[in-house]
């Protein structure tokens, strides 16, 4: 009898710890929207973060997004040309790429390169005491370092996406078309032909804004209630990966279920 | 790193990210093809639509000129009454008939308009007269069959 009222104890208090955890994020992601003029009257710092956050994690989402869209280039010729349409190899790489892979991927490699760092500096800051000494200088450290990490995040993901699904289908195209031997017309007019703007290119677009919102807002958060030791910080940067990765997954589901079933549907 | 160069590699960043987005809907998709142009309805009823879905391409001659925009049911005439949306450049005959074709042996479905001979064009709202159902398989091959059978009784 005590050890189920102890399991249920323990359940209830997992519970309502993540709760008020989720309510602690929340308030703090209002607190942040309401405070993110400064990251806007002084663009500057927004700018400054874009560069780590954006121009820094360039160079793994141009070579995974390449990579990528070789490898489905391959795989997908494999398989089309066993029912004699590997002409349809450009909009096999387009539609996967525009629609999922493209958010997807770049935002999972968004969380772990760009995302951890978010974390790992606002985290350190705290341990520092420079959150604190700014406060005591009547700083606001959520409008100074907070907001434009945030924007900055928030700006740089659907630029980062749209950068590794247009290098995605480039390798597509090279693999398919310079290597393999596709026709180029019908692997570029196919791919015109299936690839709507709106239902792909802008739900892509769409997608990959919710996962720089949901991604940046993790970050800052776990880095701003990391413990200030150097043990917390650690523990904050894994939980924005894992967290992170996990809301991007869960996110990329409801937003496809809401988006392309629509159509079909009717 | 001082700020110029941040600057500089910020905004050599936002510059590829948009050349990027611009290549997604230029050359990816077909921005050109998704012209917000003038285009027309037009309303034609079929017996049977197959598989026919909103988005299916509309095809005169093998040229795309419209796209199918609705698809409901029609609970009076119990056929399938298919909204149309064609091109303004494209005009055609009252008397242009419909089929719905597929393209391929297990291709998508669409449907293809051969344009008539009457002399006044079609207008906007306007529905056309002669239509052609898709092919169902079933009904071709129960035909074949009824055929056959007739066939063996006819030569006895």
């Amino acid at each position: 009898m005590n050890a189920i009222r102890h399991t249920l104890t323990q359940l209830g208090n997992a519970v309502t710890r993540r709760l008020t955890r989720l309510g602690v994020a929340s308030r703090f992601f209002i607190y942040l929207l309401w405070h993110s003029g400064t990251a806007f009257q002084r663009f500057r710092l927004t700018i400054r973060e874009v560069y780590f956050a954006g121009v820094l994690s360039l160079i793994i989402i141009l070579v995974s997004g390449l990579f990528v869209g070789m490898v489905l280039g391959l795989q997908g010729y494999d398989t089309l040309q066993r029912y004699g349409s590997s002409e349809a190899l450009g909009v096999l790489v387009a539609l996967s790429l525009v629609r999922e892979l493209g958010p997807v991927v770049a935002g999972l490699l968004f969380a772990s390169r760009a995302g951890s760092a978010i974390t790992a500096e606002i985290g350190l800051m705290k341990a520092t005491e420079q959150i604190s000494a700014m406060e005591m200088m009547a700083v606001d450290p959520i409008a100074r370092v907070v907001a434009p990490r945030f924007w900055a995040g928030v700006i740089s993901m659907p630029l980062l996406a749209a950068l590794f699904s247009a290098m995605g289908i480039f390798g597509g195209y090279l693999v398919g078309v310079q290597l393999i031997g596709v026709d180029p017309g019908a692997f570029w007019s196919q791919m015109q032909a299936a690839v709507d703007i709106r239902q792909d290119v802008m739900n892509g677009v769409i997608k990959s804004v919710v996962f720089g919102i949901a991604v940046t807002w993790i970050a800052v958060f776990e880095g701003y209630d990391a413990p200030p030791t150097a043990e917390g910080v650690s523990g904050a940067t894994t939980r924005t990966v894992v967290t992170g990765s996990l809301a991007i997954l869960a996110l990329d589901f409801m937003l496809t279920a809401l988006m392309f079933t629509g159509g079909n549907a009717k | 790193m001082n700020r110029s160069m941040i600057d500089l590699w910020v905004g050599v960043f936002v510059a590829m990210g948009l050349i990027a987005l611009l290549f997604l809907s230029l050359k990816v998709g077909n921005l050109a093809s998704f012209s917000t142009a003038e285009s027309y309805q037009i309303q034609a009823n079929f017996a049977n639509i197959g598989g026919l879905k909103v988005r299916a391409p509309i095809k005169s001659a093998g040229v795309v000129v419209g796209r199918v925009t609705d698809v409901r049911f029609d609970n009076e005439s119990f056929e399938a009454v298919v909204t149309l949306n064609i091109d303004s450049r494209f005009q055609f005959p009252k008397d242009t008939a419909a089929k719905i074709l597929t393209s391929g042996l297990l291709g998508e479905q669409y449907i293809g308009l051969e344009a008539g001979g009457d002399p006044t064009m079609i207008k906007n709202g306007d529905r056309l007269k002669l239509t052609q159902s898709a092919v169902v398989l079933e009904n071709l091959i129960s035909q074949f069959m009824f055929n056959k059978a007739q066939e063996g009784k006819d030569s006895k």
